[in-house]
């Protein structure tokens, strides 16, 4: 039987952890992911796990560290945020083109400068193309749903890549919630044992990892390491459905809310999607056709889904919680309007940038952005692309 | 069994790593390298450091590598050995490891600039937590691999291409910094080596290997391309080194100083620098004061060296 508890989303992944008992976490605190790191230390300390836990000195290392361990056949489990995941940011690289499985937990905050505790998707935005599959969700039960359904796609053989399972830091990693904890047997049945496809350790079967390519061999190298990325949608939807089967809760590539009947429609990640629900409600009752896309899987990026969706829609509003400055707009609102570039029918699209560095977003933000929506699908008047939420100007 | 430091015996065992690499003629890393993989019977696992080595020995899609051998990055050869390190203790531990449970060893391997300079800080976090990890600097005194730029290794006076000898500076103008002090100072088994001195090497990778928690060696490494030298020189001023003292052997054991080789005759600071190139400028008209600095600061050195034994 599931238990019913109360965590906030640091303790949520940190209960996962617990449950699933990597063979290897290093990782390294910084605000607002350190409770991760702390509980899983109280944990081992405690005997609840038997990990091989390890404080390396900086996220640098400590990504290097997860890269040589699952390099050796290991589960490796990793958590950041910001700075931490930017300091990563040449390793995350390198173990998505090994191929290696790694886990890691972010709990999202902005970058510097200003330095800035609070959250916001600068960090995982930035390393979008980092080859790393990513994650996002919406509050504490699914932060542990997706770390356990994260283990499962990374390692799938067809996949073998490193995953991301992020949440908003603060709104969610410091924010207590009721949610289900599974028992312990049946989580760790879920996720199994990692098999290694090849391993550091099997001395007898020497093998290379890591060689230098020149001109004649690097761009097919890169190529194929694309393929296990390309190959994660179908394992993630496999999985999803296993994962409802065992546990009765539903994922996929993105949740609809109130979407069938829909003329307008926001497009977020993240817990802002529960502040967005609330407003949908709020206007469905009076009877205007809104709706709400909630990304769950950035990368890959569910571009048919997406477009196949909001195609259909007369305006849409993309909530990026990330600047891609001199860019043509936010990272979510340039996949989305790539997405739709194909088809025929399409929804006007418009962007928002909002909640950098932890800026409050409130119900009314959002009542704004589908009134302007309505009035957009009203008259077919766009206006400016972009526009920022809630910012002094 | 420890294996016998004699050369017969190590004649006849297998060659880790083998010929088809590409590093310069004349390098010294081979010699040291099979040195080390012949220190122990238990199974190896080699982590590289972003370097000579590394570019040299994987090309793909050959490698002269017999072993399981791994590069991560540049600067992060302690934290990739010490990741591959804590696998291989929860997966022992769990009884998972690949044809049953073994002793493996990892020895990570970087150049002067992975290990002195960029990767310092990886260096030092594994060897502060104490993984059963070797490191192993093969210090050839500069980024030799990028074709000779000064790093933290490289020698007071030497000419680099980040510190040319010029009209005005005349090469690098500060002194090398004492790394296999610094890592003796996080009170772990730390050497000092050359590959001159093969036997000395070779009981020191043993002795690294055979323990059971971190241990470092500094081997000095000939690079005739970087120090501008003839190609059979290395290994003669590699001896060279050790025998004016610019380069002593010794090793500090549960924080005891221990000098393994003291020369026997007095042998100045110009046999090893004049058939170098790097350092010719200092033999010119006006330089001698870098020559006097250059013995003044090598003999201090020795001293406090010896003083150190004596604590």
């Amino acid at each position: 039987m599931a238990t019913k508890r109360v965590l906030n989303g640091n303790a949520a992944i940190a209960e996962a952890i617990r449950q699933i008992n990597p063979d290897v976490v290093a990782a390294y605190p910084i605000t607002p992911s350190t409770a991760i790191v702390e509980y899983i230390a109280k944990f081992v300390s405690d005997g609840l796990m038997t990990t091989e836990f390890v404080t390396p000195e900086s996220e640098h290392s400590a990504m290097s560290m997860c890269v040589g361990a699952s390099a050796a056949g290991a589960r490796v489990f990793t958590a950041t945020a910001s700075q931490g995941l930017a300091l990563m940011f040449e390793i995350l690289y390198i173990a998505s083109s090994l191929r290696l499985p790694i886990v890691a937990g972010i709990a999202n905050r902005a970058l510097s400068a200003p330095i800035n505790i609070h959250g916001d998707h600068s960090d995982v935005m930035g390393v979008r193309d980092s080859g790393w599959i990513q994650i996002h969700s919406e509050n504490s039960q699914e932060a542990y749903d997706n770390v356990i359904q994260a283990f499962r796609i990374g390692e799938h053989k067809d996949v073998s890549t490193p995953v991301l399972v992020t949440m908003d830091g603060f709104i969610l990693s410091h924010a207590i919630q009721d949610m289900f904890v599974e028992e312990d047997e049946k989580v760790k049945a879920f996720v199994g044992e990692r098999e290694p496809l090849y391993t550091l350790l099997d001395v007898e079967n020497p093998i290379t990892i890591g060689p230098i390519d020149f001109t004649d061999y690097y761009f097919e190298h890169k190529r194929s390491q694309f393929v296990g990325i390309e190959n994660a949608p179908k394992v993630i939807l496999e999985v999803a459905e296993e994962f409802k089967k065992e546990f009765g809760r539903e994922y996929g590539f993105f949740e609809l809310y109130k979407m069938d009947d829909a003329e307008v429609a926001i497009v977020v990640l993240g817990s802002t999607a529960g502040t967005a629900k609330v407003v949908v409600d709020e206007l469905r009752s009076k009877g205007k056709k809104v709706g709400l896309m909630k990304l769950r899987v950035y990368r890959p990026f569910p571009a048919k889904e997406v477009a196949d969706v909001l195609s259909n829609l007369k305006a849409v509003a993309v909530l990026d919680r990330a600047a891609s400055p001199g860019g043509v707009g936010g990272p979510l609102f340039t996949d989305v309007r790539a997405s739709l570039y194909e088809y025929t029918n399409k929804p006007i699209l418009v962007d928002y940038i909002y909640g950098l560095g932890g800026r409050d977003i409130a119900p009314h933000h959002i009542a704004e952005v589908y009134d302007r929506l309505e009035k957009i699908a009203a008259t077919g008047e766009r206006g400016e692309l972009l526009s920022y939420i809630n910012l002094r100007e | 069994m420890a294996i016998r430091a004699r050369l017969k015996d190590l004649a006849a065992m297998e060659d880790k790593f083998v010929s088809g690499h590409g590093l310069c003629p004349g390098c010294g890393i081979p010699l040291m390298l099979r040195m080390v993989l012949r220190a122990t019977e238990h199974p190896l696992i080699a982590v590289n450091a972003t370097g000579c080595l590394e570019v040299c020995s994987s090309g793909f899609p050959y490698t002269a590598w017999k072993v399981p051998w791994m590069h991560n990055a540049f600067e992060n050869a302690g934290a990739t050995a010490a990741g591959v390190e804590a696998a291989y203790k929860a997966l022992k531990r769990r009884g998972k490891l690949p044809g049953g449970d073994k002793k493996i060893k990892i020895v990570a391997f970087g150049g002067d600039g992975g290990t002195y300079d960029i990767g310092l800080q990886s260096l030092s976090g594994a060897m502060e937590r104490g993984h059963d990890i070797v490191y192993i600097c093969y210090d050839n005194q500069s980024y030799a691999n990028t074709g000779g730029q000064r790093s933290g290794a490289t020698p007071f006076g030497a000419s680099a291409t980040t510190s040319p000898a010029g009209s005005k500076i005349p090469g690098k103008l500060q002194w090398r910094k004492n790394l296999t002090e610094i890592m003796a100072a996080h009170g772990i088994y730390a050497a000092q080596a050359s590959v001159s001195h093969w036997k000395d090497l070779f009981q020191k990778a043993q002795k690294a290997i055979e323990i059971d928690g971190p241990a470092f060696i500094n081997v000095l490494i000939p690079c005739p391309t970087e120090w501008k030298t003839k190609i059979e020189d290395g290994v003669q001023l590699a001896k060279i080194a050790v025998e004016s003292k610019v380069w002593p052997l010794y090793e500090v054991e549960n924080g005891k100083y221990k000098i393994n080789y003291y020369p026997k005759k007095e042998v100045d600071v110009t046999e090893w620098l004049k058939p170098q190139g790097r350092f010719s400028h200092m033999f010119k008209p006006g330089n001698e004061w870098m020559i006097e600095e250059y013995r003044k600061k090598v003999l201090e050195e020795w001293d406090r060296l010896v003083r150190l034994t004596k604590v």
